[in-house]
């Protein structure tokens, strides 16, 4: 059963430079209690992809195709209607907890609002749910705490009352963009155990969007690989570190200080100026003839492994 | 907090010091010699040298002027700020009897201006980009350029002697009070208007919005619980900057509408060189900002939970 299931999905928007095409047809599908990876380097449109899901970009951006949560299409919901689906059915969780939080807030007011909002409960029963959620992502003294202000918690804290945030009204599914990032690395590792208990306790299905393999690898069940604009490789994620097929993929790979930190040669291409055919045929090593006029397609290569890649095809 | 306050009360101690001692060089930063210069004034003629000599006698001008400075400062804080030359009271009298009209000139036009900015710039930014915005703006940037007199001159042309439906000056009644206090708050209501329209469209592209907007608010909710108490900051420091555009404002509305409070009697003691009247206006003036700057402060704990003062 898939909570989510995105089709042909572009997200384009012009800024002053030119039209920016940060997701170029993507096809995803998340299952029930699924936690899928979506990694790729800074710039890759990952995070727009992800904000496309609850609606979140700015009103000047085109987003085509289908975004299916449950079977309904979440593109063609009114405002008000997908108002009652953020925070409730999907919620998310950002990166940088210091500028996602209300500075002017309550740590309390601000965990509490979704429990008011989607639940209808009193304030002080807000509350009370607020104090429960900080004890579940692990605060001390959260009868306390809730009454603090974002500056007054620490880095790991304060990723933990987004996390709190967010699972407040048991969502279906959780858009995480990477949480984990600025953390110290023994944070990250604290942090990174208690989405995967927390997940794995109330059933929520995860969109895990990060650059971080060591994070992917720990928390996603698949991974899906995306080089600027789209979907390169997409695979569980045993198969995805033991047997990477594309060669972005191997490349991303092999940079890792575990696996001989070799950096990745040219850079990644920017979203207004794609290249044509394989996006990724400039920095490719194996790259034919047939790479830069045709644009590659999907292709399944067995063990629900996919690859976009003419090598494969 | 009280410590703080405590603090900052004390530090009024050396700053009205030093303004005693910049407003008591009035006297001599003034081009000609003072005791001349208040005889001629008061004779209606020019003074015999043993006149001059007299007066400076009289009223200790011959002393070294550190020791002038200390009695001067020593009557002060006895209350005493001396006698007008020009209507011979008290100067502390004098100020007080006018202090009420200009207060209410003071509070009514900074109401009106706070009252019309806010709403505006919130609808302006809201709705940016919008005809309201565009004209909201447009109003507000003329607003801005206007000088204060040159409008106070218009509106009494407008609505007192072509419309006939205000008085054009004097002191009295409500009716009295709206065109003052409109060519005073103009400027000030289109600066703040501008400010807030600013601010709260940069907060509205904060990351912590977008994070509202995740959990499902709705915009209303977005702007008046989220948005509006941060973006309302920087439009505090500047409300409390205006306070002093204000005053120097009130100098000259007060003089064009007849108002009879602090300000026109200090046009009128300037141009009759009163000066233990205009050493007072400028002690009267830095303890209005110490007290302004003071009070916005102390408004921006309530605003913003990461300032603390120790």
């Amino acid at each position: 059963m898939t909570v989510l299931s995105i089709r042909g999905l572009k997200v384009y928007f012009s800024t002053e430079d030119g039209i920016v095409k940060a997701v170029n047809g993507v096809d995803l599908d998340i299952g029930e209690n699924e936690t899928l990876g979506l990694i790729g380097e800074t710039g890759c449109g990952k995070t727009v992809l992800g904000l496309s899901i609850l609606r979140l970009l700015s009103e000047n951006t085109v987003v085509e195709g289908e975004i299916l949560y449950r079977g309904m299409d979440l593109l063609k919901l009114s405002e008000e209607e997908m108002r009652k689906i953020r925070g409730k059915e999907i919620a998310m969780i950002f990166q940088n907890a210091l500028t996602s939080m209300n500075p002017v807030l309550t740590v309390g007011t601000q965990v509490s609002e979704p429990f008011e909002l989607h639940h209808g409960l009193r304030r002080r029963d807000a509350l009370m749910k607020a104090i429960e959620m900080l004890k579940l992502v692990r605060i001390s003294s959260p009868s306390e705490r809730v009454k603090e202000y974002p500056h007054e918690f620490s880095g790991g804290m304060r990723q933990r009352a987004m996390i709190a945030m967010g699972l407040a009204c048991e969502p279906s599914l959780i858009i995480a963009d990477e949480p984990t990032t600025g953390l110290d690395v023994t944070i990250q590792a604290q942090v990174v155990e208690l989405m995967k208990e927390l997940t794995m306790r109330s059933r929520t299905s995860m969109l895990l969007i990060t650059h971080d393999l060591g994070v992917a690898a720990e928390l996603c069940d698949n991974i899906a690989v995306m080089y600027p604009g789209e979907i390169v490789e997409y695979a569980n994620t045993v198969e995805i570190f033991k047997n990477p097929k594309h060669p972005y993929t191997q490349g991303f790979l092999d940079s890792l200080p575990g696996r001989g930190l070799k950096p990745m040669e040219g850079m990644s291409p920017s979203l207004i100026n794609l290249p044509e055919g394989c996006k990724f045929h400039p920095r490719c090593p194996f790259a034919l003839e047939r790479c830069k006029r045709e644009h590659p397609r999907m292709v399944e290569i067995g063990n629900n492994h996919q690859v976009r890649c003419f090598l494969y095809d | 907090m009280k410590r703080y306050i405590a603090k900052r009360l004390l530090l009024l101690i050396p700053i009205m010091l030093g303004a005693s001692m910049l407003s008591y060089s009035i006297l001599y930063l003034a081009p000609g010699d003072p005791a001349e210069l208040m005889l001629e004034r008061q004779l209606q003629g020019v003074p015999t040298q043993e006149q001059i000599e007299a007066f400076k006698e009289e009223h200790g001008l011959n002393a070294p002027i550190p020791i002038q400075f200390a009695n001067w400062l020593y009557r002060i804080l006895h209350g005493d700020f001396g006698i007008s030359l020009r209507t011979e009271k008290p100067v502390l009298t004098e100020y007080l009897n006018r202090f009420p009209a200009s207060l209410v000139l003071f509070l009514m036009s900074q109401t009106l201006s706070i009252a019309i900015a806010i709403p505006l710039g919130i609808i302006s930014a809201v709705k940016h980009n919008s005809e309201i915005d565009h004209l909201s703006r447009f109003v507000a940037m003329i607003g801005v350029s206007v000088p204060n007199f040159w409008l106070g001159l218009l509106l009494i042309l407008f609505f007192a002697v072509y419309l006939g439906w205000l008085p054009a000056f004097g002191y009295g009644g409500f009716a009295h009070l709206i065109l003052p206090a409109l060519a005073l708050g103009v400027s000030g209501c289109a600066s703040i208007m501008r400010l807030m329209r600013a601010s709260l469209l940069d907060v509205l592209n904060q990351d912590y919005i977008r994070t509202a907007r995740a959990k499902g608010l709705c915009e209303r909710a977005i702007i008046v619980k989220h948005a509006l108490k941060n973006a309302l900051i920087p439009v505090v420091t500047v409300i409390g900057l205006h306070i002093g555009h204000l005053i120097s404002g009130m100098v000259i509305i007060e003089t064009i509408f007849a108002w009879p409070g602090v300000g026109r009697f200090l046009v009128e003691s300037i141009h009759a060189r009163d000066f233990p009247v205009i050493q007072g206006f400028v002690l009267l003036i830095a303890m209005i900002f110490v007290f302004s700057n003071l009070i916005v402060d102390i408004s921006y704990t309530y605003l913003d939970p990461r300032i603390r003062y120790e």
